[in-house]
């Protein structure tokens, strides 16, 4: 707006102003003076990126100082630092994507999906490692555990998670039992989950006997970890339902229970489904607490009831831990990439899933 | 339809503090009648006390009596949401269920007390609480979007068609207008002006012209200062108290020489 077609002559209002291709100007001449100066001493990307970024930080700011003052100086500062921070956050979650990606297409295959490890022994990767045949054996058991798996977690963790919430929110009145609970849900966020493992594998070796290994100890065990997730995030969209939609709905005459389940939920309902979502990607990478709850299997099971269940994790844990065949452990390698692709893809199907339930349930708009 | 509501020394208390004191009203069926007085002068609380609304508040609670045609609203064993589906309530903001339509939102005291309804009956309920709200003709076409798409006008006439598709004797009114503006406002008072020829209407107002405007009776609550409980200062007809009050209090007030 500041170029309009009516004024080719330089405003009064606009002086002292750099022009706006300065940053690339800048941006330019620190990446070839870093350079310069890295040949100097020693190449290295990393040193060259670190290096170009601070004397364009301080290049642009004494630019910025000398022509346009002191105020617009720290304004290009903060907005190189704000910037700079926000690149050194991405870095990681990029490069973990990348590496994950190299390294796993090349295992996901349509046999990798849909078979087992069942029967695959050290020789058939010795003849993989050799070039005589293809790297076989698969993670399809490992999906099935962590799906059921999961599926039960979520089961156990949703009612007790969602009615813990409405009591909060509705019926406690901040009473000292609400108080508790809050405390409570508060350590439980903070549980490690192996703890968490542990304390499944304890509460089944009290019930059914000592070395219980099964799908639902595990779910039991994953449960722990995303009740108070399920507990907190439900009770904060419920706390956001205003006040007067109760109030609206008990001038109706319509009962406390009738409220909460017909408007207040209603209302909150894309949240919750949302936090639930968020929940689930947060327990499915879980891996201690299944090594210890389910064992690692090699073979599908369907029945979380009994037996040893795999999950991903475990998987990809075992698979590098003590490889299917020690003297060539590169094509168990490719298997442990491919699986944590797949799990990668899990997650963010998940979190993708949690956005589309928030659009899908969230309240109508528009006339 | 319609009931008499008969007050005696009621009390109203947040906890220890003293809200309402000594209340004694008595509001014929078949009228308006306008509560008026400063802000925090507790007839806002004394209006929710006549459906038992202000129980949603913890520590509230009442002394005294209010008897709907005869019946005590707090004696024993009295339900409250009984009390509730027969006075209904109208609040200071429209507040439609964001997550129902315009028909549903109407439909709302019926269905979320799971009542069995036809759809030749519903249907027929729809328009005549819409009619009745005086919103039908905006809204017929378009009975399936959601209420939250209305201007404030028509979602305040949307939520008291809400409160008469219950069929309540008794309709209570917080505040109805204030934030909607004077059009709306107009159609909201042609309304209440319809209302009494079947319901009791009371309703709370800042706007003394209001008052004025739609009230058979008017009752003036006043503080004497913070701290202490609100009073029914003088209760009489409408030009009475605007044209000839006994109290110096509610002459200033509604001279505007306070307030």
């Amino acid at each position: 707006m500041t170029n309009t077609m009516t004024t080719r002559r330089k405003s009064n209002l606009t002086r002292g102003q750099l022009p706006k291709y300065t940053p690339w100007v800048v941006v330019a001449a620190a990446v070839v003076l870093a350079a310069a100066i890295m040949t100097l001493v020693g190449f290295s990307a990393f040193g060259w990126g670190v290096l170009a970024a601070i004397l364009f930080t301080v290049g642009l700011t004494g630019i910025s100082a000398a022509v346009e003052g002191a105020r617009q100086a720290k304004d290009k500062l903060a907005t190189c630092l704000v910037f700079g921070s926000f690149l050194i956050a991405l870095l990681p979650l990029i490069s973990v994507i990348w590496t994950v990606l190299v390294n796993g297409i090349p295992g996901l295959t349509f046999d990798f999906l849909f078979y087992s490890m069942n029967g695959v022994t050290g020789q058939f990767d010795d003849a993989a490692a050799a070039g005589e045949a293809p790297v076989v054996g698969g993670v399809y058991h490992a999906i099935v555990g962590t799906l059921l798996m999961t599926l039960w977690a979520t089961l156990i963790s949703v009612p007790v998670g969602l009615l813990a919430a409405v009591y909060l929110v509705e019926y406690s009145e901040g009473g000292r039992l609400a108080k508790a609970i809050t405390f409570f849900v508060d350590v439980m966020t903070g549980i490690p989950s192996i703890v968490a493992g542990l304390f499944a594998v304890a509460f089944f070796a009290v019930v059914f006997g000592p070395g219980t290994k099964t799908g639902i100890v595990a779910a039991v065990a994953l449960s722990v970890l995303m009740i108070p997730v399920v507990v907190r995030s439900t009770e904060e969209m419920l706390r956001i339902v205003p006040n007067e939609l109760r109030e609206a709905s008990y001038a109706l005459g319509v009962r406390k229970w009738r409220t909460i389940t017909k408007v207040v939920i209603p209302t909150a309902i894309s949240g919750i489904a949302s936090g639930v979502t968020l929940a689930i990607a947060r327990v499915v990478g879980e891996t201690a607490p299944i090594l210890v709850t389910a064992g690692f299997a090699t073979s599908i099971n369907f029945n979380v009831f009994s037996g040893w269940m795999a999950s991903l994790p475990t998987f990809i844990y075992t698979q590098i831990i003590t490889p299917t065949s020690p003297s060539n452990p590169d094509p168990s390698a490719q298997r442990a990439w491919a699986a944590a692709l797949l799990l990668i893809i899990l997650v963010m199907l998940l979190n993708l899933a949690a956005r589309l339930i928030a659009r899908f349930f969230a309240p109508k708009t528009g006339r | 339809m319609s009931k008499r509501i008969d007050v005696q020394d009621l009390n109203v208390f947040y906890g220890d503090f003293k809200a309402v004191e000594d209340v004694t009203i008595r509001v014929e069926a078949r009228s308006v009648t306008a509560f008026i007085g400063p802000s925090g002068c507790g007839k806002s609380t004394f209006l929710r006390t006549l459906n038992r609304m202000h129980e949603v508040i913890p520590g509230a609670r009442v002394e005294g009596q209010v008897l709907l045609d005869g019946d005590d609203l707090y004696g024993a064993g009295v339900d409250p949401v009984t009390v509730r589906s027969q006075i209904g309530m109208v609040f200071q903001r429209p507040n439609p269920f964001p997550t129902m339509s315009i028909r549903d939102n109407v439909l709302a005291g019926v269905k979320l007390n799971n009542k069995r309804i036809s759809r030749a009956e519903s249907d027929a309920l729809v328009e005549r609480s819409l009619r009745g709200a005086n919103l039908w003709k905006e809204v017929k076409d378009r009975l399936d979007k959601p209420g939250s798409g209305l201007s404030g006008g028509q979602q305040q006439r949307l939520c008291i068609a809400r409160a008469i598709a219950v069929e309540p004797e008794v309709i209570l009114m917080d505040e109805p207008c204030s934030a909607l503006d004077p059009i709306s406002t107009l159609a909201v008072e042609d309304l209440i002006d319809e209302l009494k020829d079947n319901y009791t209407v009371v309703i709370v107002t800042h706007n003394m012209q209001q008052a004025a405007r739609v009230s058979e009776k008017t009752a003036f609550f006043n503080i004497a200062g913070t701290g202490d409980p609100g009073r029914l200062i003088e209760y009489s007809d409408t030009t009475e108290i605007f044209n000839n009050p006994r109290e110096k209090s509610t002459e200033d007030y509604v001279s505007g020489r306070f307030g």
